[in-house]
């Protein structure tokens, strides 16, 4: 009589997470470094009261345009504040931005997709609606909410969310329109579950890690998209500290100190390839297939 | 197929309208009273009932967009509130610069990513592949006017090779068109190249392991002919494919380097509308560019079926 294999004990719950954890954040020395910029960048917009040696906003014409020193790490810009300070605060404003847009697509996106995959006669209209926005380049429907509605924080973040949710729609109709027809969907169906059961309990699962990847690009096109509008003179008002705002003001002042551009370009680059890669990663972990299936940036 | 190309063009018609419905709807439905947004904080009663009669804002909604929608069809996209020219005129005074760097861009960017992106699928795995991937996420992560002040720094201020600002018609002086739109043409490159290599490469790698692939370099056929006639061939569809959607790509690029680099372009004059808050012509520079992008990609699915005989839609 043969003996059973050895089986490997029984992972608990919390090994298993903490395993997909380390294949999604620190699948390799490249991953791993995003995750660490894209930490101390959270880092840096939660503590940035304690970090910054100066006040972001307070105007100090007689240190206008230092270069770098002791006191000014980085400089100052041509009112005479604190670069450095000026760029940790700047996190702040991406971050909120990056993650709020993401969240808000995803959530719209969702609602929005799974009735229309569900419903074939809703479907029609709301496809075409889809298509018409997907038609209209984002960066200028962006401007246009935002000169129509003025720029603040919420017009902001509104103008990114909008040309974003239709791509959200897609891929959750998408998803849906190949789950209904799995056969545990039709059992579903015909024991008589109700169609918000069906929807939430069946259907919503599948579409969940393929949102995760596609919020965490979102994440960094917002990102990016806000420091394009603020760079654009289109952005939240020209005082806040944003990476957009500080590099807009930099432009007159591009020959006596590119610091002032190149610096916030530097951390904002930096902010968004971290993103991306981890978002990169994080689709691999959770099914190396999707990359296939058109869920990419 | 004919019958598929006038389907697919019939198809079209209902994205545009909704297209313009939803930028005409975009003005009325924003907070606020819409003349009081175009004449600005400082505008008196006689200026804004000036505005209202001018946009036919007393009128109800439907007459308003059947009117408007009429008007556009006949090309008059209304009239910037700022200087009073027509929109359409204005937005033509300025094609000429957009035009010329985003072909400059598009041409530069195929030569440069598609023998990369072959490459990289050819020597699927190693460094080079890996190499020209890590360029290809900088182009996606780093923004564009990152990129152009780097390239500023570098060839107008450091090296003092090409000047930082202006266009000159290719028709006036070649030279100096070429030297002007140099820098901006590299900065743009570097977000689309980023787009076309990575596609290419991804669909290079999905022919190289078809079977007709296998039996060309079993008959012994030379590793170029194989790679270029067999595989690159078959992959163009997703390649162009996405040369049409990055059109859109393009767009919100060219808003930011002709800004940067000064070009009198359709992007300088959003930017500037969008300062001055002059809506009817934003509108009609969203309208146009939504109509091209629907144009272009209308065109390339139509390309399809008359090249690739597979593509049969029923």
């Amino acid at each position: 009589m043969t003996t059973a294999p050895d089986l490997p004990a029984a992972q608990t719950r919390g090994a298993l997470m903490w395993k997909q954890a380390r294949a999604m954040f620190f699948a390799g020395p490249v991953t791993s470094l995003a995750t660490v910029v894209m930490i101390l960048i959270v880092l840096m917009a939660v503590f940035a009261p304690l970090l910054a040696p100066h006040d972001p906003i307070r105007l100090n014409p007689a240190m206008r345009l230092k270069p770098p020193s002791d006191e000014f790490l980085l400089g100052t810009d041509a009112f005479g504040r604190d670069l450095f300070s000026r760029i940790i605060y700047g996190a702040r404003i991406s971050l909120a931005v990056g993650v709020g847009a993401a969240i808000l697509s995803v959530l719209i996106g969702l609602a929005i997709g799974l009735v229309s995959g569900f419903f074939r006669g809703l479907d029609a209209v709301l496809m075409r609606i889809v298509d018409g926005l997907m038609a209209i380049p984002s960066i200028l429907l962006a401007i246009a909410i935002v000169a129509l509605s003025g720029a603040t924080l919420g017009t902001v973040l509104l103008a990114i969310v909008i040309p974003e949710v239709p791509r959200v729609v897609r891929l959750v109709r998408s998803v849906v329109l190949s789950a209904r027809e799995e056969p545990y969907v039709e059992a579903a169906i015909s024991v008589g579950t109700p169609t918000w059961k069906i929807l939430t309990r069946h259907l919503l699962p599948n579409t969940i890690p393929p949102l995760i990847v596609q919020g965490t690009y979102i994440c960094a096109a917002a990102i990016l998209t806000e420091a394009i509008l603020s760079f654009l003179g289109a952005g939240i008002n020209p005082e806040t500290p944003t990476w957009g705002n500080i590099m807009a003001e930099g432009r007159v002042y591009f020959i006596i100190n590119p610091g002032i551009i190149l610096w916030p370009g530097l951390v904002l680059s930096l902010a968004i390839l971290s993103v991306n890669l981890v978002g990169d990663s994080v689709r691999d972990a959770l099914d190396p297939r999707m990359a296939k299936r058109g869920i990419d940036r | 197929m004919l019958s598929y190309i006038v389907r697919r063009i019939l198809a079209a018609i209902p994205v545009m309208v909704f297209v313009a419905l939803f930028v005409f709807l975009l003005l009325r439905l924003s907070p606020g009273d819409p003349a009081a947004i175009i004449a600005g904080d400082t505008a008196t009663p006689e200026q804004l009932e000036q505005i209202r009669e001018r946009l036919g804002l007393n009128d109800p909604l439907l007459v308003q967009f059947a009117d408007w929608g009429w008007r556009l069809l006949q090309g008059d996209f209304g009239e910037s509130i700022l200087s009073g020219t027509s929109v359409t005129s204005m937005i033509a005074d300025r094609m000429e610069p957009t035009i010329s760097l985003a072909l400059t861009t598009i041409i530069l960017s195929i030569l440069i990513a598609v023998p990369l992106g072959v490459i990289a699928a050819w020597k699927h795995g190693t460094i080079v592949d890996r190499v020209v991937m890590a360029i290809s996420v900088l182009g996606f992560s780093v923004p564009v006017f990152v990129i152009a002040y780097v390239l500023i720094q570098i060839f107008a201020i450091n090296l003092k090779w090409l000047p930082v600002q202006g266009f000159t018609s290719i028709f006036d002086d070649p030279a100096a068109f070429a030297q002007r739109i140099a820098l901006p043409t590299l900065t743009l490159t570097s977000l689309y190249i980023a787009l076309i290599a990575r596609i290419t490469r991804t669909s290079m790698l999905e022919t190289l392991g078809e079977d007709f692939v296998r039996t060309a370099r079993a008959k012994g056929l030379a590793e170029r002919r194989v790679l270029m006639k067999h595989a690159l061939r078959n992959s163009a569809v997703p390649i162009v494919t996405v040369i049409g959607i990055g059109f859109a790509l393009i767009i919100s690029g060219v808003v930011v380097t002709e800004s940067v680099f000064n070009l009198p372009g359709i992007g300088r004059l959003t930017v500037d509308a969008v300062l001055a808050r002059d809506y009817p012509v934003i509108q009609g520079v969203i309208l146009l560019a939504s109509l091209l992008y629907v144009a272009i990609n209308l065109m390339i699915d139509i390309a399809y079926v008359i090249l690739d005989p597979r593509i049969r839609y029923a």
